[in-house]
């Protein structure tokens, strides 16, 4: 089990490390990184799932089911349309120096 | 598989899996964070979150699986289906609606906990713990706002909703909603969980979200829907403490932390802050501004062509209204063109170009711009002396030098692309009005300057066809 002190030295560690991934970005990635970050807390599908799963009764069964709906869109969406905006970042170079993702 | 192993081994292969996830998510967005490794990055990150739901439904003692394929199946074949046909200028807009859909879920999932601890109290057993309640209804809180925030911002961009909302007292109204929430989210802390009394604090939440995204005018939506992603995350992030669940409360603060960060670059970006943007009005503020002298001097597309054809160093400033006008593909033919007759083309960004930070960048990569042509304002400005034209479309307020020598101007002091400083500036631009800041541009009316006008689109296949005109 997490108990306070352990969660509050879990959510330090994550929050810096949010804080250096963000630091050092270029702004050309500003958009795509907001919509990949937008798409990393759809997790919150995981946590709808398990609402769902031990609800009990009629109206925690519904509130249950529009989470997971509502969850499963934001990690869908938030998937398709950071794939799709990252997709076109392409360099005037030859393929050459483009690392270990020719395509 | 003897039930024994399952019973054994499942729970800390399911948390194994979430650390996986949380490591696939970290590593993800750190591969996103440069332009060479990104599209690994989603990737990554999409792996990682297959992994963690395939792991939770394997949980032990879960009911209503087939309600949850379905409500994936439904929601998440919309989301893909919207997500695939939206187009790149309504990006903005989509990352809002996504988000906003986040937040609800982690507040659905707060109201289900506390349902379900008001009952165990209410048949003599433990409900969850002061700290764990606790989190509950912040998540709630901060969720709901979220989710009704973002629907409005959404709706902004989209453009169903164009003007601002504003009415007198609506500082102290919207400050009476979130008292009121907070009054109801103490109560449900403090006392026993009740159902009006859930419901209501719910209502006031979501009110809050509506009435606080309202007065925002659409310019300083981007900042908006950058804060509401963070506040998602850290709804999540407590939601993830009450479930006891690592990967949430993991991945949940590192996008609660990114997200601030991010909001305050866009803020910066603009220069103004955070608070500016929440609570005051654009414009409203500030004495009267200089009155611009001279006037607006025309160009002829073919004239407008010679001169760029003949330079030897030119510099496109795109702005918003060539997203609109579609003309990105045929802006990027333009410089291809002029980069065969040897000119030296750079295409320069402002910061805040587009509707979100980076956006401009995600067009121009649509059209097949490569990336390396792109340039940041701190790279550029210092270049604009030695350039011999500089095009602008469709930007307006980002390329203002009023920002620089007005003092009494609302943009005064915001960071902007230095076009008044190169030789010759060349303006595509729709018709005389103002910016969307509302704001006289002094650029239009410099010496140097001839203006363009006519839709980016044909502007930019009228120039296309004159440069070409030019070699036969």
């Amino acid at each position: 089990m997490i108990d306070g002190f352990l969660a509050l030295y879990i959510f330090m560690l994550a929050a810096f490390t949010g804080y250096e991934i963000i630091a050092r970005v270029p702004v050309i990635l500003h958009t795509p990184l907001m919509s990949g970050s937008n798409f990393v807390h759809g997790i919150v599908l995981v946590g709808a799932m398990v609402a769902l799963g031990h609800a009990d009764g009629t109206l925690d069964v519904a509130i249950g089911f529009i989470a997971v709906m509502l969850a499963a869109g934001n990690a869908v969406g938030g998937y398709v349309v950071t794939e799709r905006m990252l997709e076109m970042f392409k360099t005037s170079k030859p393929a050459a120096n483009r690392g270990e993702q020719g395509e | 598989m003897s039930s024994e192993f399952i019973s054994r081994w499942l729970p800390d292969l399911i948390r194994a899996s979430y650390l996986l996830a949380a490591f696939l998510f970290i590593l993800g967005l750190k591969r996103m964070s440069s332009p060479r490794t990104a599209r690994g990055g989603v990737v990554w990150a999409g792996v990682g979150m297959v992994i963690a739901v395939v792991a939770t439904g394997l949980l032990p003692g879960m009911h209503h699986l087939g309600l949850m394929v379905l409500a994936i199946a439904i929601a998440g074949g919309l989301a893909w289906w919207s997500g695939r046909r939206v187009a790149m200028t309504a990006m903005p807009q989509m990352v809002a609606l996504y988000n906003g859909m986040g937040g609800g879920a982690a507040a659905a999932i707060g109201v289900i906990e506390l349902l379900a601890a008001a009952r165990m109290a209410m048949h003599g057993g433990d409900g969850l713990s002061p700290d764990a309640q606790t989190l509950a209804v912040l998540g709630v809180l901060i969720g709901a706002v979220s989710f009704s925030g973002s629907l409005i911002a959404f709706a902004k961009l989209q453009g169903w909703m164009d003007r601002r909302f504003v009415f007198p007292g609506q500082k102290v109204f919207n400050l009476l909603v979130l008292l009121a929430g907070l009054v109801l989210g103490g109560m449900l802390v403090l006392g026993a969980p009740s159902l009006p009394v859930l419901a209501t604090f719910v209502a006031a939440t979501l009110l809050f979200g509506l009435f606080m995204t309202l007065p925002i005018g659409g310019a300083d939506m981007p900042v908006v829907i950058s804060l509401y992603n963070a506040l998602t995350g850290l709804a999540v992030a407590f939601e993830g403490f009450v479930l006891q669940n690592e990967a949430m409360i993991i991945a949940g603060t590192v996008v609660g932390a990114a997200g601030t960060l991010l909001t305050q670059l866009m803020a910066r970006a603009m220069n103004r802050s955070l608070a500016n943007v929440l609570f005051g009005s654009f414009g409203a503020s500030g004495g009267q501004a200089q009155e611009i002298e001279g006037a607006q001097k025309e160009i002829e597309a073919s004239d407008a062509a010679v001169m760029m054809a003949y330079a030897e160093r030119v510099v496109i400033v795109p702005g918003y209204g060539l997203a609109v006008a579609q003309a990105q593909h045929k802006v990027w033919e333009l410089a291809r063109l002029l980069g065969e007759r040897g000119v030296k083309v750079r295409f320069a960004i402002h910061p805040v170009a587009g509707r979100m930070p980076g956006h401009m960048n995600v067009l121009l990569a649509e059209a097949g711009v490569p990336y390396d042509l792109i340039a940041d304002m701190e790279d550029i400005n210092p270049e604009f002396p030695g350039t011999d034209v500089a095009l602008v479309i469709g930007a307006n307020d980002v390329v203002n030098p009023v920002a620089k020598t007005d003092p009494a101007s609302p943009i005064y002091g915001m960071p902007v692309l230095d076009v008044a400083s190169a030789r010759q500036a060349i303006v595509i631009k729709r018709g005389r009005g103002k910016g969307f800041a509302g704001i006289e541009n002094a650029l239009f009316y410099a010496d140097n300057t001839r203006m363009l006008f006519g839709d980016g689109q044909s502007m930019a296949a009228q120039l296309v066809s004159e440069l070409k005109a030019l070699d036969t």
